[in-house]
């Protein structure tokens, strides 16, 4: 044994290293068939770690004070070195998570990742995509611009909209009758601790779940369900590594390139990253002529202004924006459908899930313009449209022709 | 699962010592949530404002700031209040029944018609409606205007006496605070003569 081996050897015993690096890794038998979409999962991972540590670098400099956190931002940006580019990293990570994220759920949904037996990892997905827009909103507010600032009043002032308890809640997540320095305080707090332990904590809890079950692929087939009868390996599974280590380096590499491109050429990307408005300092007298939320929360709001007020209460536009998000949890058990995956479904799958994209990218629309009269009937068909897609489900995915399965993936 | 063997004496225990300890692990809790209301500090927040209303000229209107919200003073001219009484079946709470305003302003929701004073923040989320007091229309107020405010946020309507027009997404007319005349050209928001 050379040296090194007896060092491995030494730390097996007191901890599982090789066996770890096998459960996770060299023995980790993955569908060999995984195609373009199977990239998105270990990239929001390489955003995450990339938010985390430009995140710790800011906080070095950034103040949580309502007369001081504009000015820290700019200092950030302008007198310490390098700060415009961990500033920029962390603003267009920001963005560039919920773009992942959104492309990694899509590819659930196409090849029915959420059947059983992967309601659980599912689950922990759609409570890590919940942390992540809480977390998106709170750091919102931390550059305390005009839209940090309203953008946080109007959200804050959803809760406000529950009835009884509503008012009360309101002030108690301010600390405030008004969004106030202890808001931004505590937003801070939950910005840089709380949230992003819930973050990591599920994104753990979501590995393992994969890990137990193993990935689905594109045919939406079990690999498990056909063995080698000697070694006990799935016979269209490969060890993650190194087949799948290397094709996410070349993912990493490709979303590497798009990434710095945006953070050198247009980090503001048109306002659709950093909103032009937010370059003034919050004014609490005055609200902006236009105000948006940033483009991953825009179907959600369109859903929100889509909903009359009924009884002079708003209340039921914040449940059909909570129902809207709410519903996801359900998807495991709304699909009835014999097969997992898009390739072997009906025609009736494939144009409801096409629907339902033209919605969500539709309403994602709407909820950057202002309202007008035609805007308000196409955002309310399109949110139709969205909770069909789920409340139908149980009927559409049964009536739908659906082709056989193959035994073994097709690559 | 088989109560056999079970020593019944110790499973009361475990169940007491577990109730006992929960309790207390939630009494802990208390502290935490209770923390973060608003501190003693934010509530004595909050003192009067005086403003000086000689200097705003017929027709247009000024912002103070009184507890973290504007404040605004808008000086109504004579044709702006003529056209007041015109659009009471357009509006959600014409009588201000459902809104908040301190008794002695019901009527054109002010104590002198002149001059009104509200909360310039929409009852809807929170934002602040721009001015539109000319009665102009345009894409943003929507036909036949006779002056108001417009919310950029989710499109609410007001009028001159921030009452809301039907349709808008606003549930309720704005906020008028307590406030009364000091001296003929000086107005104390946030308090009122009952107050004082």
């Amino acid at each position: 044994m050379t040296k090194m081996q007896q060092l491995l050897a030494w730390v097996d015993e007191r901890f599982p290293l090789t066996a770890t690096w096998k459960a996770h890794l060299s023995e980790y038998y993955a569908p060999k068939n995984f195609n373009f979409w199977y990239f998105f999962g270990s990239l929001a991972l390489l955003v995450l770690v990339i938010q985390i540590v430009t995140g710790i670098f800011l906080t070095m400099n950034y103040k949580p004070d309502a007369n001081l956190a504009f000015g820290a931002v700019e200092y950030i940006m302008r007198d310490v070195d390098w700060g415009w580019l961990i500033r920029y990293m962390h603003s267009t990570g920001a963005s560039m998570f919920f773009v992942v994220v959104y492309l990694h759920m899509f590819r659930g949904l196409m090849y029915g990742s959420y059947r059983k037996p992967r309601e659980l990892i599912w689950i922990f997905g759609v409570l890590i995509y919940l942390a992540l827009m809480a977390e998106a909103f709170l750091g919102y507010l931390l550059p305390w611009g005009q839209m940090s600032f309203w953008g946080a009043q109007v959200i804050v002032n959803l809760f406000a909209a529950i009835p009884v308890i509503g008012p009360d809640l309101a002030v108690w997540i301010r600390g405030d009758y008004v969004i106030s320095d202890a808001t931004l305080n505590r937003f801070f707090a939950f910005h840089v601790i709380a949230l992003p332990l819930v973050l990591l904590a599920l994104v753990v809890v979501h590995l393992i779940a994969l890990h137990e079950v193993g990935s689905n692929n594109p045919d939406g087939i079990e690999i498990k369900k056909k063995k080698d009868p000697n070694t006990g390996i799935p016979l269209d599974g490969i060890p993650f590594h190194p087949y799948y280590t290397v094709k996410d380096i070349f993912g990493v590499v490709v979303f590497l390139i798009v990434f710095s491109a945006i953070i050198f050429f247009a980090p503001e990307m048109g306002g659709y990253f950093l909103e032009a408005n937010n370059f003034i300092p919050a004014d609490p007298l005055k609200t902006p002529e236009h105000i948006a939320p940033l483009w991953y929360f825009t179907a959600f709001y369109s859903i929100l202004r889509a909903v009359p007020p009924i009884l002079g209460s708003q209340f039921p536009g914040v449940v059909a924006m909570g129902a809207a998000i709410v519903l996801l949890f359900f998807l495991p058990w709304l699909d009835k459908s014999p097969v997992k995956s898009i390739r072997y479904r009906g025609w009736i799958y494939k144009v409801a899930l096409a629907l339902f994209a033209i919605s969500f990218i539709g309403l994602s629309y709407l909820g950057m313009q202002a309202v007008t009269p035609l805007y308000t009937v196409l955002a309310r068909v399109f949110a139709v449209i969205y909770f069909l897609f789920f409340l139908l489900m149980p009927w559409y995915t049964r009536i739908d022709k659906t082709k056989p399965e193959p035994e073994r993936v097709t690559g | 699962m088989s109560n056999q063997g079970v020593n019944r004496t110790r499973r009361r225990l475990i169940i007491a010592t577990s109730v006992v300890g929960g309790a207390g692990a939630l009494a802990a809790v208390w502290p935490f949530i209770a923390s973060m209301n608003p501190s003693q500090r934010a509530k004595a927040a909050g003192a009067p404002v005086e403003v000086d209303i000689s200097k705003i000229e017929p027709g247009s209107y000024a912002t103070v700031e009184w507890r973290g919200k504007p404040v605004w003073v808008i000086y109504r001219t004579k044709e702006m209040l003529e056209l007041l009484d015109k659009h009471d079946d357009r509006l959600s709470d014409p009588k201000s029944e459902s809104s908040i305003q301190p008794e002695y302003c019901k009527n054109h929701r002010a104590i002198k018609d002149q001059y009104m004073v509200v909360v310039g923040i929409c009852t809807h989320l929170g934002c602040s409606p721009s001015p539109k007091l000319k009665p102009v229309s345009d894409n943003e107020t929507g036909p036949d205007w006779h002056g108001g405010f417009y919310c950029p946020c989710h499109g609410s309507r007001f009028d001159l006496a921030a009452r809301v027009f039907k349709g808008s997404p606003a549930p309720t007319n704005m906020v008028v605070p307590p406030h009364r005349y000091v001296t003929d050209t000086r107005i104390l928001i946030g308090e009122d003569t009952k107050g004082a």
